[in-house]
């Protein structure tokens, strides 16, 4: 049988097969060049997930499908080290990255556009510029913020004022300028939603990284923490360790406090116990899937997050849509690490689809995350994950946890951590 | 699909089945190690490593006779097999030089 005699089934099941296993094996040759009959992934979004699927699918297939990213934005900004521009030791252009590398070293069509909308019945994404047909799609949207509760915060105005600084961007820049700009002796205010949220560790870093630059330049200014979680979400003895110890006086935690009213122009917010005013006020609202799987439905976990197979990270609700990123409902950490390493698993679950062989029955992946308490200490959470072919979870394995103090050692490796993931992801 | 898999190395289907869990597995090690084990710096590059020396010192972070910050947590998740196939897995790629990505052109 010649290839040319092959029906497109047959041939992209050839196709998939020979050349996951060739990759699989090391052996870089293509046994059957892509043609316009390869299959085609569309990647809804950009970042730590969306840009490892698109290019791990390349590697895996050996370029025998046909991979496209939707992305908005012109570049790539690190969301993991942001914290540290406010602490004053990275800049936001220090963690701003060309996609240029990833798409020429793996042949990715990058367009980029908005979507507007997906037909999944007819397989069709309408962007503002034009429309395209996919045979699977992968949503890596990240997370959308919800204002219900404060709907005054929506507006792009009220954020200028208001920042929430939880994707690393202009954002990011503004709550600097206006940490740099606090009066002498001024006040912090952070809010912090109700898990699950981007990043569990995240919040407790910033307050470090704000305690950090005002220890230096603001030193009698204080830093209030609104939780509307009973407790620290992550490394909580840690936290409070550095708190007591390096920010001695300048941070008061204040547990099951969320925000319920805010007056914008006074920066003033009210809990359900007392009214806060501040300086500077930083409000990280409560979180969701991505609009583009809101709009699918497949957002179907407490309306919020949308429900996976852990083995493909399909969606449960629509055969062929996959979810990766913090988009995804599950019991672990949103992490940048986890994000990777979802997205890789999912990319081996689409090649190997396409090839007609089986997927990994019980995915095994790690998860390192590092959070900095000053401009060169950091400390770690970190764990493996191994799937649960009972319970259909990936539960943590054994011997897992978090590092027993901060400590520079830590640090170097931290930013170690973010130089490879950058090269993983984005070359 | 036997005709085109027959080509030397590439014939053995069943280490490639395996390998679809183990190869998942070992990217995940991208994230402080580079892709394929090939570390930008600061990490090991665990590309081309020994296997038997990759399987020592797996066992030596695992029992804490070797010390370390984090790798303790990773070497203790993975079971004998994985480790045994990671060794494998990564002393069969190549050393290549990688790289971080281009900065990005801001906009002023």
């Amino acid at each position: 049988m010649s290839h040319l005699e092959l029906s497109r089934r047959d041939f992209i099941k050839l196709m998939g097969a020979t050349s996951l296993l060739a990759s699989l094996n090391g052996c870089s040759h293509s046994l059957i060049r892509s043609s316009g009959k390869s299959p085609r992934v569309v990647v809804i979004g950009g970042g730590y997930a969306g840009a490892t699927v698109a290019k791990y699918l390349r590697i895996w297939s050996n370029t025998g499908i046909e991979t496209v990213v939707i992305e908005p934005k012109p570049y790539f900004i690190s969301c993991p080290l942001s914290n540290l521009v406010l602490g004053g030791s990275k800049t936001l252009e220090n963690l701003s990255f060309s996609y240029d590398a990833v798409k020429r070293n793996h042949g990715i069509q990058w367009i980029k556009d908005s979507v507007t909308a997906v037909d999944s019945e007819s397989k069709k994404i309408i962007t503002e510029r034009g429309e395209l047909h996919y045979d699977k799609l992968v949503l890596a949207p990240g997370v959308d913020f919800i204002y219900d509760e404060l709907p005054m915060l929506q507006d792009e105005s009220a954020q200028q004022s208001i920042p929430h600084a939880w994707k690393a961007g202009p954002q990011t820049v503004n709550l600097q300028h206006q940490l740099n700009d606090m009066p002498t002796g001024g006040v912090f205010v952070m809010s912090i939603p109700k898990a699950p949220y981007r990043c569990p560790p995240g919040p407790y870093e910033r307050v470090c990284q704000v305690a950090f630059y005002l220890k230096q330049h603001n030193p009698t200014a204080k830093i209030i923490v609104l939780d509307a979680n009973p407790d620290i979400v992550s490394k909580k003895g840690l936290f409070l360790k550095v708190w007591s110890e390096m920010y001695a006086g300048m941070i008061d935690y204040r547990p099951n406090s969320s925000v319920v009213d805010l007056d914008v122009s006074e920066k003033k917010v009210a809990t359900e116990f007392e009214e806060v005013s501040a300086d500077v006020l930083n409000i990280i609202p409560p979180q969701k899937a991505g609009r583009v799987a809101e709009d699918l439905g497949i957002a179907n976990i407490d309306q919020r997050w949308c429900e996976v197979d852990f083995r493909t990270y399909e969606s449960k609700i629509l055969p062929d849509v996959h979810v990766v990123g913090d988009s995804v409902s599950a019991g672990w950490p949103k992490s940048a690490h986890m994000a990777t390493s979802k997205a890789r698993v999912c990319a081996s679950a689409i090649v190997a689809e396409f090839g007609g062989v089986d997927p990994d029955p019980m995915p095994v992946f790690a998860n390192t995350c590092y959070s900095f308490v000053s401009d060169s200490m950091a400390m770690h959470v970190a764990h493996v994950y191994r799937y649960d072919p009972r319970k259909q979870i990936m539960l943590p394995a054994e011997g897992g946890g978090v590092s027993d103090e901060p400590s520079a050692q830590e640090g170097a490796y931290a930013f170690d951590w973010a130089r490879n993931i950058w090269s993983d992801v984005l070359t | 699909m036997s005709v085109l898999l027959s080509t030397g190395a590439c014939a053995d289907e069943s280490y490639a089945r395996l390998s679809i869990h183990t190869h998942v597995l070992a990217s995940s090690c991208s994230a402080c190690h580079g892709t394929n084990g090939n570390s930008v710096g600061g990490t090991p590059v665990l590309a081309g490593l020994q296997a038997e020396h990759f399987i020592r010192q797996m066992n030596a972070f695992k029992s804490g006779e070797r010390a370390s910050t984090v790798m303790h947590r990773h070497a203790s998740g993975l079971t004998e097999t994985e480790i045994r196939e990671l060794a494998e897995h990564f002393s069969r790629q190549p050393r290549v030089n990688s790289s971080l990505p281009p900065p990005a052109k801001v906009e002023p």
